[in-house]
């Protein structure tokens, strides 16, 4: 087996426990205990409140497609020449946060502004899963 | 807000052949654009005492051109780590360092090898450490990716359409045609636009902005000084910088951003115009920050030339054209004059304002803007004769 190619995300002190979660395949995010909201991405502190007490949460994984592009031209391309055409998409979940993400299992030219979506984890190699989307 | 209408100017300019393989070092670019930006407004080396640039690491870093140029004394020489946004940003703070006595008169570049160097556009490292962390796993990594994201949403809010975008397109290249130092100068038709390739949807080839290899620099110093110099000041009349609440935690991040149908234009329109003391409707030539064709649509929306959603059908009509109501990109913009980064735009618009802009003259133009910026910050001037 070759080793994965792609870009995979650096975890840090913040980030740690959406990876780990991922690759739980739960998709997890912050709640603040000072003002109730979630927060994405992972921070120490609510950009709302600032307060630094809060909790992960699993999210219903539901949401909706705010925007989308469809990668045709790969960059790098050695690396992403074999998965274009692919979808990029910023998903607004239930829980009120706006999440990038690729969509999957849906031919990029039906995606639409609004679609309904739901949670599917990747698991793109042995370390890394990705939370993806696919058509609700 | 700015409070210094008409007390500084830009009193010179130069710049380096615009080109795909200098061959040459950011260093040579960039003393280069900053020497001969001296020489045009007739001061000696040994006056200039500031020295002001932005990039990406991709450059080298004012204190290395202050060291080229031989500056005798450097007493405001400083790097800001952005892009384009900060195009006009540099000129606002080099105003600023001299209102507060650093320096007399300062040096204000952009210097590259775009295309033959570092690509901006060229991918990152395979390890996403920080907000690239959220993005790159995805394969969302480019800013034409980027900025793709941002025109979808306009074109869902409003309907805006690709053949829209294609007039912006259209408008840069037929004056680049004017344009001798224009590194893309062969005409293009709608149907160009839209058979060009598809680089990322919605973005065709022709929507996105050249790579280039060069340099340019203006200098700046008050008003009082300039009107002893060479040319004829261009004045600083209003200015403004921003982009209101979560900018991001780097250029690409926009993923907390509450409307991607509007950009940093929306949130300075009033700073600008009320610095400045006059309104869209005085432009007489707009140099727009255009790394796609779809930021010019925006920025026309957020700072008032038309309504929001209206863009698409503001450009259209010969509208934007030289002899239009809004002439825009008369030197060809970053689509077909060069990429150096939004400064070339200031370069243009103060050869306008002296008259100095042979062919791609704009008779009578005595106001004009510029911007620099796409996303979530950027800044912009209006600048008189
Ligand atoms: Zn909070």
């Amino acid at each position: 087996m070759t080793a994965y190619q792609k870009p995979v995300p650096a975890p840090d002190a913040d980030s740690a426990p959406f990876w780990r979660g991922c690759r739980e395949h739960r998709l997890l995010l912050q709640q603040c205990k000072g003002c109730g909201k979630f927060r994405f991405p992972a921070a120490q502190f609510c950009p709302a409140c600032r307060s630094d007490a809060a909790e992960w949460l699993e999210a219903s994984g539901r949401g909706t497609v705010y925007s989308w592009i469809v990668v045709v031209h790969p960059v790098p391309g050695d690396i992403y020449r074999d998965d274009v055409p692919y979808a990029v998409a910023l998903v607004d979940l239930e829980e009120g946060v706006r999440m990038p993400t690729n969509i999957i299992g849906c031919d990029p030219r039906y995606i639409r502004a609004g679609m309904a979506v739901t949670v599917t984890f990747d698991d793109v190699s042995a370390e890394l899963t990705l939370p993806k989307f696919r058509p609700a | 807000m700015w409070t210094l209408g008409d007390k500084y100017a830009i009193a010179g300019v130069g710049f380096t052949d615009y080109s795909k393989r200098s061959g040459r070092t950011v260093q040579s670019l960039a003393v280069e654009a900053c020497g001969k930006a001296a020489a045009d407004a007739g001061l000696a080396i040994a006056d200039v005492d500031g020295i002001i640039s932005f990039h990406f690491n991709d450059s080298v870093p004012a204190m290395s051109v202050a060291t080229g140029l031989g500056l005798p004394n450097a007493r405001y020489a400083i790097d800001y780590q952005s892009g384009g946004n900060s195009a006009n940003l540099i000129i606002q703070t080099a105003v600023a360092a001299i209102e507060a006595g650093m320096a007399t008169s300062v040096l204000c570049y952009r210097a590259m090898n775009g295309r033959s160097g570092f690509r901006l556009g060229g991918g990152r490292e395979l390890a996403a450490h920080g907000i690239t962390q959220y993005t790159a796993p995805f394969g969302w990594i480019t800013y034409p990716q980027a900025m793709a994201m941002w025109c979808r949403r306009h074109m869902i809010e409003y309907g805006t359409t690709s053949e829209q975008l294609g007039t912006v397109a259209v408008t840069c290249r037929r004056n680049a045609a004017l344009n001798e130092r224009a590194m893309q100068r062969e005409p293009i038709t709608l149907e160009d636009h839209q058979n060009s390739r598809m680089i990322v949807e919605p973005f065709h080839l022709l929507d996105i902005c050249l790579e280039s290899d060069g340099a340019c620099a203006v200098l700046v110093t008050s008003a009082e000084r300039a009107r002893d110099l060479r040319h004829r000041p261009v004045y600083i009349k209003g200015a403004a910088y921003g982009g209101g609440p979560v900018q991001g935690d780097d250029l690409f991040d926009a993923m907390r951003w509450p409307d991607h149908s509007r950009n940093y234009a929306h949130y300075i329109a009033d700073d600008l115009w009320r610095s400045a003391g006059v309104g869209p409707a005085d432009i007489d030539v707009a140099e727009i920050y255009d790394c796609f064709t779809y930021s010019v649509v925006m920025q026309l929306e957020g700072l008032g030339f038309c309504k929001p959603g209206e863009g698409g059908d503001f450009v259209q009509d010969g509208r934007i054209d030289r002899d239009g109501a809004l002439p825009i990109n008369t030197h060809g913009g970053l689509l077909s004059e060069a990429y150096i980064h939004g400064l070339n735009h200031v370069v243009e618009a103060v050869e306008q304002l002296r008259g100095d802009a042979g062919e791609r003259q704009i008779p009578g133009a005595e106001i004009a803007l510029t911007t620099a910026g796409a996303m979530t910050c950027g800044g912009a001037m209006v600048l008189r004769n």
